[in-house]
């Protein structure tokens, strides 16, 4: 189960932000996994989410597999919408 | 030694060491898989515990934003891939924990030193500061710890790492010196903050000291004196004193409007060349940025920031101002600042080649990158922009009409920007400043710039030993001209301003005045002062003042007039 998003908020994915999304992730049982150009990283990680460099206007791709998959990637793509602001 | 001066202020007595261990070289033998995965678990809880208390005293001592920092830190350290990492070289390539760790960190460092955007690069110190700490716990050492000092000590270390600084015990540390490190490096900016004198850089001559030697560290000058005489002790205890008692009576002045005593308002500026200033800024109560010099942004790099880079320091520092508004000057590269990714032939006479604004309209890609960043950042507070070496009416409209295309590109992309941004430029070539009269029709603001103003005036290089005579701010040919400035200015409105090292003079501060600046910009450490000097001054009488002054034939007369 996948969805694309675009990342809005001004400083892109910080530290802040990459932190709030990677523990937000960590709450689910789903293999969860980001994508962009290409290049796929753990989505529970910090490390590898800021690894990225993710700026504003960057679309990612969410991947989650698993029980839970549908509600975390509905909460995931809301956060992102948002800005962050969990 | 000799350092860069990094804090102000003096601090006398005891050094004390922070060794640093190189743990990444040690080769301890590989004890089994669980051995080695007890050691990796038993020092990432036991690294756990300490980021935590730290996290603790940051809140309680800082802020919630200081303390942010190490809520990241925790996040990293105990990061799933980077543990996943790790235990399968320890399972599967039979590496020792410490092995595996520093290898998967070290892959993680220099991916984030690669990176293009500085804020990422950065973080790879995060990621090395919480490495040092796992490994010294997986190699069965002890952290020192700064936050229970038994006595005051100065600190020597190579350089502090974040973890370090917040946890330090403030009332024992009185200050520190580190080998590594410049003026804005966090260990300095940290020291700001805290108000520690210290001095950095000072290179591996800081590994002579022994813990207990007594020091005297000179955060003013960047000196450390090794075992002082007594006359040297005293000597420097006095300037301490001397130091905190002018801060202290200062102090007053803080939060106080700047006015004279006949209630005529002038604004008090700061000089500010990176974010590091803000500091300072706040703490000396200055009213605005009056020149910003983005110049530091392009130096010591070897290729040009890129547009989010630029967009990102300038909003760093218009969101820092906190309200208060900045004045951004573009790109004043070229006479004595050279950068070499740039190219730039060699030429005979650089005061008078192709700098500043003159380089930008023949690298038109420099130029519209940095006013498309400045525009951005200038929609998260009050903004100016002023363009630096303009001599002709030519070329401050062709200035204003490429910064109106950028407005006019970002409109149509839906960007926002301060709709109420202030242009201006300065006045620092005398052609400027005797076609004020037509230049002031066309811009929000006037900044003179008094160093280069002079130089051109008088016609003298002020780095020639030989011609100090002519290089002279009280020279009467240079005050006239600045003072026709001022009719030109006050005749069509348009706001005046100084931010050249003149506009802190003692001495010439009535003149100033009295010409009816609205606003004088220097460095933070000067505006107290001024504002001191400033609420004793009536505003008629200066305006006397200068008409005397405007008939003076030297600068000894000059000086004379301002005098009494």
């Amino acid at each position: 189960m996948e969805k694309v998003v675009e990342i809005l908020n001004d400083e892109g994915l910080h530290a802040r932000p990459a932190g709030i999304f990677a523990k937000v992730a960590g709450e689910y049982q789903s293999e969860i996994e980001l994508e962009f150009n290409g290049n796929k990283v753990n989505a529970k990680s910090v490390m590898t989410l800021m690894s990225l460099g993710l700026k504003k206007g960057a679309q990612i791709k969410i991947i989650a597999e698993g029980s839970d998959a549908e509600i975390a990637l509905g909460a995931l793509t809301t956060l992102v919408s948002n800005k962050f602001q969990s | 030694m000799d350092g860069i001066a990094a804090s102000s202020g003096m601090a006398i007595g005891k050094v004390l060491v922070i060794k640093k261990d190189k743990p990444e070289e040690m080769n301890l033998e590989f004890q089994g898989v669980p051995q080695e995965l007890n050691i990796l678990t038993m020092a990432i809880s036991k690294s756990k515990s300490d980021l935590q208390s730290i996290k603790e005293k940051t809140l309680k001592e800082q802020s919630k934003n200081e303390a942010q920092i190490f809520e990241t830190h925790l996040m990293l350290l105990e990061d799933p891939e980077v543990i996943k990492q790790t235990t399968q070289k320890i399972e599967e390539e039979n590496l020792t924990a410490i092995n595996s760790y520093s290898q998967v960190t070290k892959s993680f460092i220099s991916m984030f030193e690669k990176m293009d955007d500085t804020y990422m690069a950065e973080r790879a110190s995060d990621i090395k500061d919480i490495s040092a700490r796992v490994l010294t716990y997986m190699k069965g050492g002890e952290m020192i710890n700064l936050s229970s000092l038994i006595e005051p000590v100065i600190l020597i270390t190579d350089d502090l790492t974040p973890s370090q600084t917040a946890s330090m015990d403030r009332k024992n540390v009185l200050g520190f010196a580190t080998s590594l490190g410049g003026k804005t490096s966090h260990s300095a900016i940290m020291a700001r903050n805290m108000e520690i004198p210290a001095v950095v850089g000072l290179g591996s001559v800081i590994h002579e000291l022994k813990d207990g030697e007594i020091i005297i560290l000179d955060g003013f000058t960047g000196k450390i004196i090794v075992n002082p005489s007594k006359a040297q002790i005293q000597e420097y205890q006095d300037i301490k004193e001397s130091y905190l008692n002018k801060k202290n009576e200062l102090k007053k002045y803080i939060g106080m409007k700047t006015k004279t005593s006949d209630s005529k308002e002038v604004i008090l500026a700061s000089n500010i060349g990176t974010v590091a200033d803000l500091d300072s800024l706040h703490e000396n109560d200055a009213e605005a940025v009056g020149l910003y010099r983005t110049e530091f942004l392009f130096m010591d790099r070897d290729k040009m920031p890129s547009e989010q880079e630029q967009f990102e320091k300038y909003k760093e520092i218009i969101v820092g101002l906190k309200g208060k508004e900045c004045i951004i000057r573009t790109l004043d590269i070229g006479g004595d600042k050279n950068l070499p990714y740039l190219n730039l032939p060699k030429e005979e006479n650089p005061f008078l080649g192709v700098r500043a604004i003159r380089l930008c309209f023949k690298r038109l890609d420099l130029f519209k990158t940095q006013l498309r960043a400045l525009l951005r950042a200038s929609s998260f507070g009050p903004t100016g922009i002023m363009f630096p070496m303009i001599a002709t009416y030519e070329e401050l409209i062709q200035a204003k009409e490429i910064l109106n295309n950028i407005k006019n590109e970002l409109k149509s992309e839906n960007i926002s920007f301060d709709k109420n941004l202030k242009i201006g430029m300065m006045i620092e070539i005398p052609s400027a400043a005797l076609i004020s009269d037509i230049l002031a029709e066309e811009v929000d603001f006037f900044s003179l710039g008094t160093n280069d103003l002079t130089q051109y005036t008088m016609a003298v290089d002020r780095m020639n030993e030989n011609l100090t005579y002519l290089y002279d701010p009280y020279c009467p040919a240079l005050l006239r001209l600045i003072h026709q400035v001022s009719l030109n200015a006050k005749e069509h409105s348009t706001l005046l301003a100084m931010c050249g090292s003149m506009a802190h003079d003692e001495l010439l501060l009535p003149f100033w005045i009295g010409c009816g600046f609205d606003e004088l910009s220097m460095s933070s450490m000067h505006i107290l002062t001024t504002r001191k000097s400033i609420l004793d001054l009536d505003s008629e009488k200066t305006k006397v003042l200068v008409s005397k002054v405007l008939k003076a034939k030297t600068s000894n007369e000059v000086k004379e007039i301002l005098s009494n």
